[in-house]
């Protein structure tokens, strides 16, 4: 059966393997049998093997190097150009990270193959499925030259388990000097989060401009912690200072495909909707009729997010 | 510093969007064109440094030949002179080629810094900076959201989640930026009348020495084999709170089985 390589995505805080990775996995099986590769400092493959298992992984390649984690990028690009040119796939599956994006596009220069990134899914032809301008557009492309190489958008597959083999092969890691040019000095996490990631989550609730202030945005909380959700913030509402950055939605933000999306005080301006556009069910509160955002909404509500939202909260809360 | 500037136009992602039909392409003809975003921020940013630094901001973009309103924003901002690549032959070409033309362009400007905005608002691949990087052989800092100039080094924060990550590389190198990075400024009346004087150079394939068969629809790493506007959601239900919103809210929750 075809051999196809997916990048593992290990998380910083050592929780294991990032919901991406088995989302990845599943989405290879359609092409052939994944094969997981693991790259990372000393170590790193240890505590992950057991999950690559579970989800279909056949064969486990163990790259491990200090060089990886302490240049940037580039050594990870090229151990896979290296695996690529050893066990010729019939395709790579890379989750679609900013840095997964770079090592998908560095891979196929070096292997002289074509990718497409944020696929959100992946047909046994090689044929993948990609959402343009916002989510208006969806798109089938195929790669026409070298070894596919997919990067796959998050929460677009779902994760099934499937007992593999996750057979262990150590790869032997030698880092050029091109590739050592960006070294990581450090890497500092300056806000933790107990909520879920906001292009992992389920559910995600967002607050816009209409939340008024850095203080009442604990009424977006709120609603998110009684549904389990991650929060989002509109690029108005990060302008004004009401949230942190990592949490914007949108064209210069992120971009999310939860189950449920719940936009409050969000006119739902495009720079907005492109990011939350694919959302499978949209939710908006918005004191005014006439926002955009309600002719996205599968169920709307015209009132004041300060009344309406904290007494959803409590009901919702109530129910449990 | 000789800094050179990567910009693209792209369609207004505020006025309908679409590909043409004809070859699965982007519509760029018909549509409302204007400079990606991301670049503002990339301009603002090669101007702060030749602020500091000292030295000369190069515009360099691929396009038709109507590109030609993302040059004049940058050289309005303050960039001093630009190179347009331009020629009917690139058309189609999927994101491996355009990186080999923007890489022939680079090799006939000197650099010691490229910078470029983190991802372009139409095709989203975000990947050219990663690229450019491999093709030219120099390192690449991305995702700045901080940019410092030491001499030859540079020292960027790379935006993560609820952190960053602090990078170190000599020059030549290429620092892709994030939107955290600064405020770009608005042009000044002045700004708008110099920029008509900057010079602006035009390049075709022939001038950069790219053979016209490997870029392309014809010979391209990937393609688009159709496409469909993305069914419209059908009529949602909209109320009124009148005391009862929450309750509704919560109903259609619980109709969903989402609590």
């Amino acid at each position: 059966m075809a051999e196809v390589l997916v990048l593992v995505e290990v998380a910083p805080d050592g929780s294991g393997v990032r919901k991406t990775t088995l989302e990845a996995l599943t989405a290879a099986r359609v092409l052939g049998e994944p094969s997981a590769v693991v790259l990372g400092a000393p170590g790193t493959a240890a505590g992950v093997k057991d999950t690559l298992a579970e989800y279909g992984a056949a064969k486990v390649y163990v790259a491990e190097s200090d060089d990886v984690d302490a240049y940037l990028v580039a050594p990870k690009a090229e151990v896979l150009a290296q695996l690529v040119g050893e066990k010729s796939p019939a395709a790579v599956v890379i989750p679609s990270t900013p840095e997964g994006k770079e090592i998908a596009g560095r891979l196929a220069i070096k292997t002289g193959s074509g990718f497409l990134t944020d696929v959100t899914e992946i047909a046994a032809d090689g044929t993948a499925t990609q959402v343009a301008f916002a989510g208006a557009t969806i798109v089938h492309s195929k790669v026409t030259v070298g070894t596919p190489i997919y990067t796959l958008r998050g929460n677009s597959v779902t994760p099934e388990a499937a007992a593999g083999a996750a057979e262990e092969e150590t790869v032997a890691v030698s880092i050029s000097e091109a590739a050592k040019q960006t070294k990581v000095l450090d890497r500092v996490v300056e806000q933790k989060s107990s909520r879920p990631e906001l292009t992992e989550a389920a559910i995600v609730v967002s607050g816009g401009r209409g939340v008024a202030s850095a203080e009442n945005f604990s009424v977006i909380e709120g609603l998110a912690d009684s549904l389990g959700a991650a929060v989002g913030a509109s690029r108005a509402a990060v302008d004004s200072g009401f949230y942190p950055h990592s949490f914007q939605v949108g064209q210069t933000g992120k971009t999310v495909s939860p189950q449920l999306y719940v936009a409050v005080g969000i006119s739902g301006a495009i720079q907005h909707r492109a990011g939350m556009q694919t959302s499978k069910t949209i939710i908006a509160v918005n004191k005014d009729t006439e926002a955009p955002i309600f002719e996205l909404a599968d169920f709307g509500v015209v009132g004041d997010l300060n009344t309406v939202v904290p007494a959803a909260t409590e009901q919702i809360s109530a129910r449990k | 510093m000789n800094i050179v500037v990567l910009v693209k136009q792209v369609p207004d992602s505020g006025s309908e969007r679409s590909l043409d039909s004809s070859d699965n392409t982007v519509a760029r003809a018909s549509a409302d064109n204007v400079i990606n975003e991301m670049d503002e921020y990339a301009i603002e940013e090669a101007l702060t440094v030749k602020e500091s630094q000292g030295g000369e901001v190069t515009v360099l973009t691929i396009g038709p030949s109507t590109a030609t309103d993302a040059i004049r924003k940058a050289l309005s901002m303050g960039a001093d002179k630009a190179v347009h690549v331009t020629d009917e032959a690139i058309h189609g070409s999927c994101a491996v080629q355009t990186s080999a033309v923007i890489a022939a362009a680079l090799s006939q400007l000197e650099y010691d810094l490229v910078v470029c905005g983190a991802e372009s608002t139409d095709g989203q691949v975000s990947v050219m900076p990663a690229l450019l990087s491999e093709r030219l052989g120099i390192p690449h800092l991305s995702g700045a959201r901080k940019l410092t100039v030491d001499g030859t080094t540079l020292h960027v924060e790379r935006q993560t989640d609820g952190g960053y990550w602090a990078l170190e590389a000599q020059t030549p190198a290429i620092v892709s930026t994030w939107d955290t990075i600064n405020e770009p400024r608005y042009p000044s009346f002045k700004g708008i009348m110099a920029a008509k004087k900057k010079p602006v150079t035009t390049m075709s394939l022939a001038d950069l020495g790219v053979d016209p068969s490997t870029v392309g629809l014809a010979s391209a790493t990937s393609q688009v084999l159709d496409f469909a506007g993305r069914p419209p959601k059908g009529e949602g239900v909209k109320v009124v709170d009148e005391g009862d919103g929450a309750e509704k809210l919560v109903g259609y929750l619980a109709a969903q089985k989402i609590v």
